[in-house]
């Protein structure tokens, strides 16, 4: 059982969004969010890296809509500054696994979004961490990078790790379970707002 | 922490020439004092400890916002927030960061800014003693200010409204150290030197509370 | 039956709706009858004449001025510890209630100032002071004002509210070794107890104790629309 939660609410700037969420991923498992936009994904995800409330979990690796990739500096750069800070000298390796060996004394403000995407994703290889947890990796890319992106998440499942991945995207993982957000999300008389209480 | 400082430090020097900006700038307003009040060399002389630590303090003020700013805006900001560095850690490795580039060039630069100025040459001691002990809290304190304000669009303004305050006491006593030169003053500098290490204590851990609200 | 029931909205209302008519004439008549007591029923002072008698306005605001910081600074500390809602909003109704104290303490000074020692400003140590806690409080206010999120924007007042008091304290030293350093001499002796003899002390404890009662009528209504503000925004979302 890599991470469980059970019960939990999400809310987002005061308002309760995802009530009683409960689901759980263990090695190899990769768990797929569906739903529509602003259902709550994005604020589920925040919360089980630890950023928006929750707490910090050294198994978990996160990757949000921006790449986290320092434009100035070069690829190697930037994955050997995160090998640094996680202990996880792989640099070469991950490089190659996700294809950025020819680029790697490239500026990544040089490079297009497909390739920032890669680092970024380099970035979580190089973390160490047992489960990933992606929201929308794949957005606006092309159809080979989000191959490429697929296929290490696959690896990485394959590998014992977990992934929890928001897409709209069907990524072709194999043993992907889908859980869909709406089935979570929070009815309005759920929410009892601290200041409507005794109101009414 | 050690490499956040490394990395940062390699940033800036990358994109602005490092704390070239920021002495150019020291330069400029220590320039516009004689502009402004005139060049009589005994005034200048008798307000040029003042003036010092006023340009120091504007100059360090320039470069706070890109402390957390632009890792905030590439996403760099959440990935270090979900490594194993607490924030408190990352405030303190960037606060170090900034002082390098800013705090330690503007120590060096005030010995020639001050003979512009004609500072008396007994205070040139305590000048160097005063900023070097003073301008850790001026960075430390300014990372504060960046912290609350990094979610901000166009913050620069209100970071300056809510850290020129918190400014006030170092720029008291440090100013005052320099004015009083040979007379003794040994005590002021411990109280400069006690705010910036009360600053270093204090300052990382506010700074780990104002960013996990920015980055809820 | 403990204070922290009242962090609950409702229950805050409701207990603050019953106090709020008897506080405000309670405030109401102190700080009246004590503002008519010092200005009318006392003898005029023989070295300084009616003037003087400001500081039956000047030394409420000043006192308020500091402990609406106080109290700021508490109720930034409640909620961060405890998130209570209610002390976070108000702390944010005390701020502009400070500020204004704060004006009008430099104000009723600069008026006091003028006929005793011939100025409006001098830069001494006290009145510096009220100076720099002036600035302290746009720097609250402004921030409340740019955070759109309203749990971000209490976090983040509330530990600017805590590092700034800590600064403000120090301050409040630093001046001293600044007034004796570059001034020497500019020590205009603002001393209230050397104005105040017993005439003038009891009127000035009324006008003290209505200026407080005043203070927390006032923070009180703030903090009531603060709350019904945020009830507003919250059937808003439910509408949604």
């Amino acid at each position: 059982m890599l991470l469980n939660v059970s019960n939990l609410n999400c809310m987002r700037a005061d308002k309760l969004i995802l009530s009683n969420v409960s689901l759980s991923v263990d090695n190899g498992d990769c768990l797929i969010l569906r739903g529509p936009n602003g259902s709550g994904k994005t604020t589920l995800l925040r919360y089980l890296a630890g950023l928006s409330g929750g707490r910090y979990n050294n198994n978990i690796a996160f990757s949000g809509h921006l790449d986290g990739v320092k434009s100035t500096l070069t690829v190697r750069e930037n994955l050997e500054f995160w090998a640094g800070i996680y202990g996880f000298d792989q640099v070469n390796n991950v490089m190659d696994q996700l294809l950025l060996t020819s680029l790697q004394d490239r500026a990544a403000g040089d490079m297009s979004a497909g390739q920032k995407r890669r680092l970024g994703l380099a970035r979580m290889l190089l973390t160490g961490a047992s489960v990933w947890l992606m929201d929308e990796p794949t957005v606006s890319l092309d159809t080979a990078t989000s191959e490429v992106i697929a296929k290490a998440i696959k690896a990485h499942c394959e590998n014992g790790g977990a992934a929890i991945i928001s897409t709209h995207i069907d990524l072709d993982i194999p043993r992907a379970r889908i859980l869909t957000i709406t089935d979570f999300t929070a009815k309005p008389t759920d929410h009892k707002n601290l200041f409507l209480e005794g109101v009414f | 922490m050690k490499s956040l400082i490394l990395r940062d430090l390699k940033l800036a020097f990358r994109s602005g020439g490092g704390f070239a900006l920021t002495l150019a700038f020291f330069l400029i307003v220590v320039m516009f004092v004689p502009f402004g009040v005139g060049a009589n060399l005994e005034l200048l002389s008798r307000i040029a400890p003042g003036i010092l630590w006023i340009g120091a303090l504007l100059s360090c003020l320039l470069s706070l916002d890109r402390i957390f700013q632009l890792d905030w805006e590439d996403g760099t900001l959440e990935a270090l927030a979900t490594s194993p560095i607490p924030l408190s850690g990352i405030a303190t490795a960037k606060a170090c960061a900034h002082w390098i580039t800013t705090g330690l060039p503007i120590t060096i630069a005030a010995i020639p800014l001050g003979y512009l100025l004609n500072l008396p040459t007994d205070a040139y001691t305590w000048l160097i003693a005063s900023l070097a002990l003073g301008t850790p809290a001026l960075s430390f304190i300014g990372a504060f200010g960046a912290a609350i304000t990094v979610g901000i669009k166009r913050g620069g303004l209100l970071l300056s409204l809510l850290v020129l305050p918190l400014y006030i006491p170092t720029l008291m006593l440090g100013a005052q150290v320099v004015a009083t030169g040979t007379q003794n003053p040994a005590q002021l500098l411990a109280l400069v030197a006690a705010i910036s290490l009360l600053s270093i204590a204090l300052i990382p851990p506010a700074c780990a509370i104002a960013l996990r609200a920015n980055l809820r | 039956m403990s204070l922290w029931e009242y962090a609950n909205p409702a229950k805050f209302m409701a207990l603050s709706g019953r106090i709020l008519p008897t506080l405000t004439i309670g405030a109401a008549v102190l700080l009246f009858g004590g503002l008519i007591w010092g200005f009318f029923g006392t003898p005029a002072d023989y070295k300084q004449g009616s003037t003087v008698k400001i500081i039956f306005l000047h030394v409420p605001t000043a006192l308020m001025a500091i402990n609406a910081w106080i109290m700021m600074l508490v109720a930034s500390l409640i909620w961060l510890v405890r998130r209570h809602h209610v002390s976070a909003l108000a702390a944010k109704a005390a701020a502009p209630i400070g500020m204004t104290m704060t004006l009008i303490a430099l104000a009723t000074g600069a008026i006091w100032g003028k006929p005793m020692w011939g100025t409006y400003w001098a830069w001494d140590p006290r009145l510096t002071s009220f100076m720099i806690l002036l600035v302290f409080y746009f720097g609250y206010l402004a921030l409340w004002e740019a955070i759109e999120d309203k749990d971000t924007a209490a976090d983040l007042t509330s530990i600017l509210c805590i590092v700034g008091s800590v600064f403000a304290l120090l301050s409040r030293y630093a001046v001293n070794f600044w007034s004796q350093g570059l001034h020497q001499g500019a020590s205009l002796s603002l001393d209230k107890e050397q104005h105040v003899d017993n005439a003038f002390y009891f009127p000035l404890l009324v006008c003290i104790g209505g200026m407080v009662l005043l203070f927390i009528t006032l923070v009180l209504v703030r903090t009531r629309t603060e709350i019904r503000a945020r009830r507003l925004g919250a059937l808003r979302a439910r509408e949604v």
